[in-house]
């Protein structure tokens, strides 16, 4: 049911560090790894599972590394994988970057972290704010030794008891991404929004908190049908979060971890017009030149602007001589990634603009026949949700009786949003 | 200052120099240098042999030191029992400690160090911590007793841990129940009589959902997976279940939103499928399965694979949600690989025309093996949805004009496909396929088109040209080319006779004479005698109607996609194997998991693990014929812990396709079951064999000289090894030939491939007085330190008696090893020859046996091979066998055997291919005796 060993390797198959939970597989199993994995991906059947001497092995990468989990048995293979990149996540809050520097100059650590993360396979406590208070840089006294924090126990594991601050504020941040992928035609063939509200909590002691949104669900149950309200149609918690409660009679109610964390998230299937649209008109001339005329339409409403749009527009890997002419923003040529960027800082709504391009081509081609790689845009608007979300109230309680404020952002922003190009 | 430096070594006397260090009176020192050691042992450098200087500073106060010389012992105790014991102290003393971070650690620890001796001191601690009065302690204890299972699991149940741990459950604190309940899933799974140790009830069950709102995530996994193992009593009692798992659909980690998937897919089973509540919790189903996919891709590849169960089972929840398989730019290949598939499960006539423009676009892309598959995905289109045949035709055509090479191949191999689907409608375009004759360069595209040719030769003028063009290089065709062609030649002849005959005596001569494929000569033969003697018949055979290719062809055999949805978010499930097919070892087979019925009876709703028990009952005989004939019939599939054979229809249909080809079958018959029908399962379909219940008269090699007089002081010592009621046995004849009496008596084995160790003191009477003889028996159990010998089956012995001690060395008969549990399911056997590479594969011959193929059967049994099925072909007898060692390596052979031919034929095929020839010396042996 569960792992049996972890190991991290470098990008060259070596072991960096390992844990053996169980004591059931040849730990000298790994030096199959870097080469099954090349094998797979030749014959073109790579997949984050391996199989080997009735072992498997799941594996994620990051930066240069390989954590690679060897199971025996019929391991529940979403929660191996959901505790791999969990423990990317401890580590990154503990190290920052975790690269084969920071594995090897904090060892003890990372044994440490191994040690408390799992048992025997099962994972245990991956909660990085509860971990810091017993697993810590310093090397401790008995007699001054940690003990376990009541968290790693508690219903509540997610939050220490004692917490203190001196103003408590709890900041609400609504951001909004929005999918998109359209077709040469220009038709959509898939929008949806993915929102996510994002806390930052200073709270002291154990608050109890209840969200209010403009549920359309519960709009509907209370009566209030007709108000603005937003169907939400699948919703995501943080562990912090009753779900049963929610699911009864849709109140958000939980006891928040301290600092920062994602909440919930949604997604939304509404059909909204997309809020960039583009236009693009490529020509290519063999063994010549290729053109670009692309066109940016901002299709929200005018009170609002986006910030920081980029237009990303794939290129030939062999185009040589750019030459670019806009009215608005300006545009770079990055090689390295075989795209133009075309920036703009501030776009407002309802607006056009239009941005040439021309690159030489070699006479001479190559052989390698390119993808064709979609068009990207990038932006961010503020103070606006597509959805029309709201937060309708945020109320916090806390035995002691503070006042606390809550500050609530909207922002919506581009998520995976590519049009494809001919 | 980081920890880095500890990983650079002077590289002279390094050990040495360690030695010193971790000796030395100061404290800094001491602990720089444990950490020097465990930077080492990261490395992988062996430092075992500071074990005692190591051990020496873990009594420590301090803690981080502390944790790294546990971490040393847990690596390096197996190798050093003996002096792991003198950490025991400092370990017990740790359970003890104030701070129950440290008892937790120790007992964490203790469990992870898989030393017999170490055990037993771990058992009055566990004991303790279990009954702590801090949670994470009773949590890690928890823990602990699944660790201790495995090492010794009669420990366990006779130290009444299971009870201890039973009421853990009942914890008020819900971490600690979420790891006493993976702990008993655990052992539940291990348990190698089948049947759940610990059974869940409605009080549990509630218990457990009551911790699910409180514990960690993970925690809610454990328990989750847990009640998916459990049946309710009632319909009731599932809709309550259902109702309290629902929310956790709203989990942010996608392994527990998996989990929940599970146990609703599986409690949904119990209900009518109209009802309303079934009819709500799958609209509930499909946002959070969508949301799995924007999770990391390789969480969204589970997803996927699970998604594809789901869509098998019940193709209702995803009916709308075409639009998210879309493939995105940036997926990665198996991600797209996937979704491709899902989209082609959800086509249907409504959503038909965006699939088949995003297949067009796709078929467009740069990745090769992603294009093959969308152009094969156009034609999975056409033969699932018939209005959009056309609309596919037309698709394929434009592909074709783009003239890329793999793309015009794979278009070909599906146009055929397409054809044979579809008589009589398409032929127009064959104009156009011909026009690509010279790009195929793939056999299976010019196999397909030969195809099209033969069966369409009345319509292509030139067929005769054209096939005689491919005959030009008959020889350096593959065979599957070959036997097209060979097929499409006798088609044409048959179809124009008048000018066509010379070509045909031409293939045949090229099929029967100057190839060595057997296959390829017989199947030129037959024609060339069906055409010489009956030009009729052979019409009638060869032009027969072909039966049609059925719309969902790659479906999961319905018993196996059962038990794969009570799978759901495990390896079983992404692979689409059930767990019998990977894992190896233990509780194999033990458990086989299947869906609850709806009205069936009570004892339907067990797992039922009856069918892992011992063998030799022939068990799963009667209910596997059942299942045949339900399947025959086209029956609804019965929720069933047997396994119905999933080749079933496809043998029928290569039976009824008769001559027309292996190729043209290819359509209906997804590869994996292809691959399967084309192995040995035809026989095996029709095959019912008769054991005779295991007797006990296992083969025993008579007495060897293993000790003679005169190089044992005057004892002699001649002995055999026997397998009696599951105990192996050395037996020995111990005979005193000196003048003086001989007596205290005992023996000692060195480490062997197989972990022999007597189970009992050696027993000789004593004295033992001059030419007296005594006939000893030692009992000896596999369950010592392994160490391979060289032969396997080498086994060095030590006999010591009052004048000195002697050393002899005896090869064991690998038939000692022979488990009675070695009887391997019908489906595991054939995919587990599959599995295993060919490369494993050994034959041997076998000379001057004399037996009827049943008689070898049923001495083979005697010994613990099974015989899974038998076939005739072409007047040999096969004997397809499985046995299985006591280390757990399953053993697959086949025995062919030629009536009057006293010589056998034995292929051997493991994945530890190293035993193979102690499994022929034993066959051989046995066979003779």
């Amino acid at each position: 049911m569960s792992t049996s060993a972890i190991f991290i390797l470098d990008v060259k198959g070596k072991v960096l560090i390992s844990r053996n939970y169980r004591g059931d597989v040849e730990m000298g199993l790994i030096d199959k790894f870097l080469p099954l994995l090349m094998e797979k991906e030749e014959e073109g059947n790579l997949t984050p599972l391996l199989q080997t001497s009735g072992c498997t092995f799941m594996y994620i990468q990051h930066q240069n590394l390989y954590i690679v989990s060897v199971s025996r048995n019929n391991a529940n293979a979403a929660m191996v994988f959901s505790f791999l990149h969990k423990i990317v996540q401890v580590m990154s809050e503990y190290f920052k970057e975790i690269e084969e520097e920071s594995i090897r100059d904090n060892f003890v650590i990372v044994f440490e972290l191994l040690d408390e993360m799992s048992d025997f396979g099962y994972p245990q406590t991956t909660e990085s704010k509860i971990l810091q208070e017993y697993i810590t840089q310093e090397g401790h006294k008995l007699e001054t030794a940690p003990r376990p924090p009541p968290a790693v126990t508690n219903a509540v594991s997610w939050r220490s008891e004692g917490i203190k601050y001196r103003k408590n504020e709890v900041f609400l941040d609504v951001i909004e991404s929005v999918n998109l992928l359209a077709s040469t035609t220009g038709n959509v063939l898939r929008s949806e929004i993915v929102g996510s509200i994002k806390m930052r909590v200073y709270l002291s002691g154990m608050p109890e908190l209840r969200l209010g949104l403009n549920d359309k669900v519960l709009f509907e149950s209370t009566g209030r049908g007709k108000s603005k309200s937003v169907e939400l149609e699948d919703v995501k918690f943080h562990q912090c979060v009753r779900l049963s409660r929610f699911e009864n009679d849709r109140t958000i109610s939980f006891i928040p971890p301290d600092g920062e964390f994602e909440l919930m998230s949604y997604r939304l299937n509404t059909h909204v017009k997309p809020l960039i649209w583009i236009e693009s008109v490529i020509e290519r001339h063999a063994h010549s030149r290729v053109e670009y005329m692309i066109k940016a339409r901002s299709q929200f409403k005018r009170r609002s602007t986006a910030n920081h749009v980029e237009v990303v527009v794939p290129v030939p890997a062999d185009a040589d001589s750019p030459k670019f002419k806009t009215s608005v923003g300006s545009v770079k040529y990055v090689p390295e990634q075989n795209v133009l960027i075309w920036s703009i800082k501030s776009f407002p709504g309802g607006k056009e603009y239009l941005m040439r391009a021309h690159f030489g081509l070699p006479s001479v081609t190559s052989e390698e026949t390119e993808g064709k790689p979609p068009i990207q845009v990038k932006f961010e608007i503020p103070y606006f949700t597509t959805s029309g979300i709201q937060v309708r109230y945020l109320k916090i309680i806390e035995k002691s009786g503070y006042q606390a404020l809550p500050w609530v952002r909207y922002i919506t922003q581009n998520g995976d949003y590519q049009l494809r190009t001919n | 200052m980081t920890d880095s430096k500890y990983f650079t070594t002077t590289k002279k006397g390094e050990i040495f120099e360690l030695k010193s260090e971790l000796n030395s009176e100061k404290k800094e020192k001491k602990r720089e240098a444990v950490k020097k050691v465990i930077a080492s042992m990261t490395v992988g450098k062996d430092v075992s042999a500071l074990f005692p200087d190591v051990v020496n500073c873990m009594q420590t106060d301090n803690l981080e030191l502390k944790k790294l010389v546990y971490l040393y012992l847990m690596n390096y105790a197996k190798s050093q029992p003996d002096m792991a014991i003198m950490a025991v102290n400092t370990f017990v003393k740790d359970c003890e400690d104030p701070n129950p971070l440290i008892r937790a650690l120790a007992v964490r620890t203790m469990g992870c160090i898989r030393v017999d001796k170490i055990t037993e001191y771990l058992c009055e601690p566990l004991r303790k911590c279990l009954k702590d009065e801090d949670p994470y302690v009773r949590k890690t204890a928890a823990v602990c007793v699944a660790k201790l299972h495995d090492i010794n699991a009669s420990l366990v149940e006779d130290q009444g841990f299971l009870d201890q741990l039973k009421e853990l459950l009942s914890d008020s604190n819900p971490m600690v129940v979420a790891n006493a309940v993976a702990a008993l899933s655990e052992i539940n799974e291990a348990s190698s009589s089948g049947v759940p140790l610990v059974e869940m009830n409605t009080q549990t069950i509630n218990k457990l959902l009551t911790a699910l709102n409180e514990c960690t995530e993970w925690g809610q996994v454990f328990i989750l997976d847990s009640i998916s193992n459990y049946s309710p009593k009632d319909e009731r009692e599932a809709q309550s279940i259902c109702e309290r798992i629902t929310p956790r659909l709203a989990h942010a980690n996608a392994a527990v939103v998996l989990s929940a998937v599970k146990v609703l897919m599986k409690l949904m089973e119990m209900m009518a499928p109209d009802a309303d509540f079934v009819v709500n919790l799958s609209k509930k189903l499909a946002p959070p399965l969508v949301t799995l996919l924007s999770s990391e891709p390789e969480v969204q590849y589970v997803a996927l694979r699970n998604i594809n169960l789901i869509v098998q089972k019940r193709p209702d929840i995803l009916k709308n949600e075409m639009k998210v398989f879309f493939v995105k730019y940036n997926d990665p290949i198996y991600v797209k690989l996937e979704k491709l598939d899902i989209m082609i499960r959800l086509a249907n006539q409504s959503n038909i025309a965006q699939v088949l423009s995003e297949l067009k676009e796709y078929a467009t892309e740069v990745d090769v093996d992603f294009v093959r598959k969308a152009v094969r995905a156009i034609g999975r289109c056409a033969i699932k949805v018939e209005p959009s045949a056309e609309r596919c035709v037309s698709t394929l055509l434009d592909l074709i004009q783009t003239k890329v090479n793999y793309v015009v191949q794979e278009a070909i191999v599906v146009i055929k496909d397409i054809f044979r689907k579809y008589p009589n409608r398409y032929e127009s375009i064959i104009s156009t396929l011909c026009e690509n004759l010279d790009t195929l360069d793939e056999p299976e595209a010019r196999g397909s088109m030969i195809w099209i040719i033969g069966e369409y030769a009345e319509r292509i003028d030139n067929a005769d040209e054209l096939l005689e063009s491919f005959l030009e290089g008959f020889q350096d065709e593959s065979t599957q080319v070959q036997l097209q062609l060979l097929t499409a030649i006798v088609k044409l002849f048959l179809k124009r006779p008048a000018d066509t005959q010379e070509l045909v005596q031409q293939v045949l001569t090229l099929a029967t004479q100057d190839s060595d494929n057997p296959d390829l000569r017989d199947r030129g033969f037959i024609y060339w005698r069906l055409l010489s003697t009956d030009p009729a018949a052979a019409r009638e055979v060869v032009l027969a109607d072909k039966p049609l290719i059925s719309e969902e062809t790659d479906l999961l055999e319905p018993s196996l996609l059962d038990e794969l949805v009570c799978h759901i978010a495990s390896l079983a499930s992404v692979y689409h194997k059930p767990p019998s097919a990977f894992v190896e070892g233990r509780g194999l087979g033990s458990s086989r998991r299947a869906l609850p019925t709806r009205s069936g009876s009570q004892d339907i709703l067990e797992s039922s693990p009856t069918h892992g028990e011992r063998s030799g009952v022939i068990p799963t005989q009667e209910s596997l014929i059942g299942d045949l004939l339900t399947m025959d019939l086209g029956g609804p599939p019965v929720a069933s812990s047997v396994p119905a054979a999933p080749f079933a229809s496809s043998g029928l249909d290569l039976l009824s396709g008769g001559l027309d080809g292996l190729l043209s079958d290819s359509p209906s018959v997804p590869p994996q079951q292809a691959a399967a029908a084309a192995a040995p399962s035809v026989g095996l379909l029709g095959d019912i064999f008769g054991l005779a219940p295991s007797a006990s008269a296992s083969y025993i090699a008579p007495k060897q000289m293993w000790l003679p007089a005169a190089r044992g002081k005057g004892l002699e010592i001649t002995g055999t090894f026997s397998r009696r009621n599951g105990q192996i046995q050395m037996e020995m004849t111990m005979t005193n030939r000196a003048m003086q009496p001989m007596m205290q008596f005992a023996v000692q084995l060195n480490k062997n491939s197989f972990g022999l160790v007597p189970a009992a003191p050696l027993h000789v009477v004593s004295p033992l007085a001059p030419n007296q003889s005594y006939e000893a028996v030692l009992l000896l159990n596999p369950t010592g330190p392994v160490q391979r010998m060289e032969p396997l089956t080498n086994l060095q012995v030590a006999i010591k008696n009052n004048i000195d001690v002697f050393y002899f060395a005896v090869v064991m008969p690998m038939n000692i090893f022979f488990a009675e549990d070695g009887q391997m399911d019908k489906r595991v056997f054939l995919s587990t020859w599959k599995d295993i590479p060919a490369a494993n594969e050994v034959q041997y011959t076998i000379n001057n046996v004399n037996l009827s193929a049943d008689a070898v059967s049923s001495k083979m049994q005697q010994n613990n091979v099974f015989t899974i099925a038998k076939r005739n072909v072409e007047g040999q007898d096969m004997l397809y066998q499985s046995l299985k060692l006591v280390n757990g390596i399953w053993i697959l052979s086949e025995l062919k055997m030629q009536p009057g031919n006293p010589t056998l034929i034995l292929a051997v095929k493991t994945r530890a291919p190293d035993v193979s020839t102690g499994v022929n010396t034993a066959f051989d042996a046995i066979l003779h005796s």
